[in-house]
């Protein structure tokens, strides 16, 4: 009388038997990437067909790699984590998540992505570095006959009521980056002046980032603050928008590489860490249109990215910003004086 | 064994296939439902540091985020209470143009009944993001519309669209569907007899459908709200893109587990919150749809002509229905020409760059290959969201069964849970299922399994929804019957009551498929490198501006359900009620 049935069950039995093959143990590396998709693939394949081991790679935000590393801390479906702003890594790096590896071209490495393994007691070491600032819609000043903004001071003019979009740092790293740089650029009883009149002047707290540098893009807001490459690559997409980096100067964030601990592929991982600090390896950002400034001395600046001569670099206090405490405390004020503030 | 031992005692109406299905389905959602949950709920009683601290629960609990009345006063209101009332909103109107859909498609003639029920099936089949992305290309501050307005009617352009607006007009397009499939079904499945009565006690058509009709209709109202209410809570994408400043639950709760503050805790208290509102729409429902029976099929003579629909309530019911199909037929425009145009609004230069990025099919050495950058994932999530579908369909109309026909201790709670896991955002269900089967007795993280899984009980809420609420009209006498010939329950179950389900499992089906291939929340946590899901891919182009790729794939995705899901329509087919239909009663 089941037969049917019963055959059906069978027959789903071993398709979810066929599902629930393991992935296969030699030579294949899991990685988590933290950065754009293209820039990602370009990597895996790449070092695939340098190396012959197969990589597989799963593409999330740095928040989302954070939040899975520690859900899956008993038992670590990753080997490597590449890529996405440094805070997450840092705090990774201070839960014990990551593993301590000390690599030999560390001294090959541009000054802040020596510090930022220093700072972790080597548990992650920086890979890139992406300046913070803003991009207007260009078509949009000239139509309405305003001065573009230069300056973070110009962003709380009124002519720009409602007009400036940043991310919420309660959920993007991007803006918090944002607020830790205000605070130590103004210190922190301007900088919340500061941040209670720039809210006059935001239409929306988005929560993903790169969202403002996208909408400024398509016009649907006039100013957006975001990483300048973020901006700059929207900028190559064809839209009419213009990158700046703001007069007084601007905090910045470095990308990061960390070994996740315990994780399947130990031998893997380290070779992969070791090839993608070559500038060879590096220079494969600008080539995925991504123009953040690589780690390794050799690697040329991208000529797209923004011009470091011009960008004013604070000098950012990384362990007292990316520490849990400060950060709790800064974004318990930021959310209550500022964004649940009256306009 | 041990249901054939329970079943001696008398658990469950004394047949071991009542009690082996109540065991299997039972072990299957304390597994895949409330373990999972648990997990991540036991993290709103604790601090970071993993110990337990009350006070701090009480306190995130409490706080003014969630339940602050600031809007009455110009500021913001707390995600609770935007929730609720967006929630209630759209379960309101997706009922009530559901309602509009079914009765125009079901009870009249009109010529253009199989163009309703082609684009009312569109947003089913459509990626989450691509509705909201389509909204903004369209009435965005820099929109198509909103720029056609400033040119040519003065109307300043602004961004109404980010906000309440926005997300509420992005779920009634999206959710609508569901809610017809709900009504249409159950529209169908009334007996045309009590009608016909009332019609021969020269009831006007109106009063016919006011006391005959509408109280019939009871059960699916209700399921079609609570559908629509709970999307409407778990759903994330729309808020992500078209939210503005209009903060809901469950993209705070995604939030504040991934966010720069990445606080679990807050995460767990919110997603409780979430629970607790399912639970009291739950309430809601029992009680409006109190003791009273709902049955008109049964073993007797069902012939009969149904009312003919009042008029003012068809023409009221076309009203209704017009503008939405405009606004669906512009989103869908939007989408399938914005993939192959250079930049849809600004520069709209016809070309076929985006689509052969992501389905191109090369010829190489070893032949013909699928070189186009989209293709493992696509292959991916047919191959899943198909293993996906007989399951969820099967364990969704075995559950409805047993929920509605079976009397057995533990019901209520059992019917909560089967609940439960479609109102958890996936986020919260992506965790928990990480953090239950990555370690310990059961490892499933790293294949394909857990995705199925996710899938399968993510899903299931809806087959059983549907099916329960055909069932309720499907007379006991039938089951009594069979069951006094000496059938038994698994017998009754296949030969009596599945034919006249036949609607309800297709549904159960299409929706398994249809989610399974469109999810993006519940999978982002529990793709693995060998499993990258479509809508995954998506999110990610749309991420970072490749507006492109990402609306050529989901117009390909869209499409490729379409007759995907036309198909299994056919097959699975409608419930023969064997009543006379209108051309011969008129030759009699």
């Amino acid at each position: 009388m089941f037969s049917t049935r019963t055959r059906h069950l069978a027959f789903a039995m071993l398709c979810l038997a066929g599902l629930a093959r393991p992935a296969a143990a030699e030579s294949t590396l899991i990685m988590y990437c933290g950065v754009d998709e293209n820039w990602c693939r370009a990597m895996t394949t790449e070092y695939q067909k340098q190396s012959g081991v197969n990589v597989q790679m799963i593409r999330m935000s740095a928040g989302e790699i954070y939040a899975r590393l520690r859900a899956e801390k008993e038992n670590p479906q990753a080997d490597i984590w590449w890529g996405g702003t440094g805070d997450p890594h840092l705090q990774a790096a201070e839960e014990g998540l990551t593993e301590e590896y000390r690599s030999a071209s560390l001294p090959k490495l541009r000054d802040w992505a020596q510090k930022q393994a220093e700072r972790s007691k080597y548990r992650t070491v920086g890979i890139y570095l992406g300046a913070l600032g803003f991009g207007y819609n260009t078509e949009e000043i000239k139509s309405r006959k305003l001065t573009p903004p230069a300056c973070w001071a110009d962003l709380i003019k009124p002519e720009f009521k409602g007009e400036v979009q940043m991310a919420d740092p309660n959920s993007s790293g991007t803006a918090w980056t944002a607020l830790a740089t205000l605070v130590q650029l103004m210190g922190e009883e301007p900088a919340f002046a500061y941040l209670k009149k720039l809210h006059a002047n935001i239409n929306e707290y988005t929560k993903a980032g790169a969202a403002p540098a996208q909408a400024a893009g398509m016009g649907e807001t006039l100013i957006g603050i975001a990483f300048q490459h973020d901006v700059i690559d929207v900028a190559i997409r064809g839209k009419p928008i213009q990158v700046v980096s703001p007069c007084e100067g601007t905090g910045y964030e470095i990308g990061s590489m960390s070994i996740v601990k315990r994780g399947k592929h130990p031998d893997e991982a380290r070779k992969f860490y070791e090839w993608a600090l070559t500038a060879d390896a590096q220079k494969l950002g600008a080539a995925n249109r991504s123009y953040q400034v690589p780690s390794n001395a050799d690697a040329p600046i991208p000529p797209q990215g923004p011009d470091l001569s011009k960008v004013r670099l604070i000098d950012y206090d990384f362990a007292k910003y990316g520490s849990s405490a400060e950060r709790k405390r800064l974004l318990a004020r930021w959310s209550t004086e500022v964004k649940a503030g009256a306009k | 064994m041990l249901a054939r031992e329970l079943a001696k005692r008398g658990y469950g109406d004394g047949q071991s296939f009542v009690t082996g299905s109540l065991l299997l389905i039972g072990g299957a959602i304390a597994m895949f439902v409330a373990y999972p949950i648990l997990c991540v709920l036991t993290s709103a009683v604790r601090d970071d540091a993993g110990a337990f601290a009350p006070a701090l629960f009480l306190a995130k609990l409490t706080g003014h985020s969630i339940w602050g009345f600031d809007c009455l006063t110009g500021g913001a209101c707390g995600v609770a209470w935007n929730s609720l009332a967006l929630a209630t909103l759209v379960g309101v109107v997706t009922t009530l143009l559901g309602l509009a859909f079914a009765l125009l498609a079901v009870r009249t003639d009109l010529p253009l009944k199989p163009l309703l029920r082609g684009l009312s099936i569109l947003p089913i089949v459509t990626p989450p993001f691509v509705i909201g992305l389509a909204l903004i290309l369209l009435f965005g501050r820099a929109g198509m519309v909103t720029n056609w307005l400033a040119l040519h009617a003065g109307i300043p352009r602004s961004r109404w669209i980010y906000g309440i607006w926005g997300i509420g007009i992005a779920q009634v397009l999206a959710f609508t569907p569901i809610a017809f499939m709900i009504l249409a079904g159950v529209l169908a499945g009334i007996s045309p007899t009590l009608e016909e009565a009332a019609r021969m006690l020269r009831a006007t058509p109106w009063r016919i459908f006011r006391s005959v009709t509408w109280p019939l209709l009871r059960p699916g109202l209700t399921s079609a709200f609570l559908i629509g209410f709970v999307e409407s809570l778990a759903d994330f994408a729309n808020p992500l893109v078209i939210g503005g400043n209009f903060n809901v639950l469950s993209t705070d709760i995604f939030f504040a587990v991934v966010g720069a503050s990445h606080d679990q805790g807050r995460a767990a208290v919110l997603a409780l919150i979430l629970l607790v509102f399912t639970l009291a729409a739950f309430a809601v429902q029992s009680w409006w749809l109190g003791k009273a029976r709902y049955t008109t099929v049964t073993g007797k003579g069902d012939s009969g002509l149904h009312a003919p629909l009042p008029l003012r309530l068809r023409a009221a019911s076309l009203l209704a229905v017009v503008p939405w199909l405009l606004l669906t037929i512009g989103v869908y425009g939007t989408i399938l020409a914005g993939g192959f145009v250079a930049q849809i609004g600004r520069d709209n230069t016809p070309t076929m760059q985006y689509f052969l990025t992501a389905f191109s099919v090369d010829r190489g050495v070893g032949g013909w290959f699928l070189s186009g950058s989209a293709w493992p994932s696509f292959l991916t999530t047919l191959e899943l969201g198909l293993i996906a579908m007989p399951i969820t369909a099967a364990l969704g109309v075995l559950t409805a069964y047993l929920l509605d026909r079976i009397r057995f201790r533990g019901r209520d709670a059992f019917e909560f849970l089967t609940m439960m896991i479609f109102a958890i955002p996936g986020t919260v269900i992506g965790i928990g299922y990480i953090l239950a089967f990555n370690a310990g007795a059961i490892q499933l993280t790293g294949t394909g399994l857990i995705i199925v899984a996710a899938f399968v009980f993510r899903n299931m809420p809806v087959g059983i929804r549907a099916t329960l609420a055909s069932l309720t009209q499907i007379d006991r006498g039938l089951d009594e019957a069979s069951l006094m010939l000496r059938a038994s329950r698994a017998a009754t179950l296949r030969r009596v009551i599945l034919p006249l389900l036949r609607p309800a499992i297709a549904t159960a089906m299409i929706y398994s498929l249809v989610r399974a291939m469109t999810a993006v929340s519940a999978v982002i946590f529990l793709v693995t490198g060998g499993y990258n899901l479509a809508t995954v891919y998506i999110v990610g182009r749309a991420d970072v501006g490749e507006y492109g790729v990402a609306i050529v794939y989901a117009a390909v995705l869209i499409v490729f359900m379409m007759i995907l899901l036309l198909t299994i329509q056919a097959v699975a087919g409608k419930a023969r009620f064997g009543r006379r239909d209108e051309a011969v009663a008129v030759v009699s």
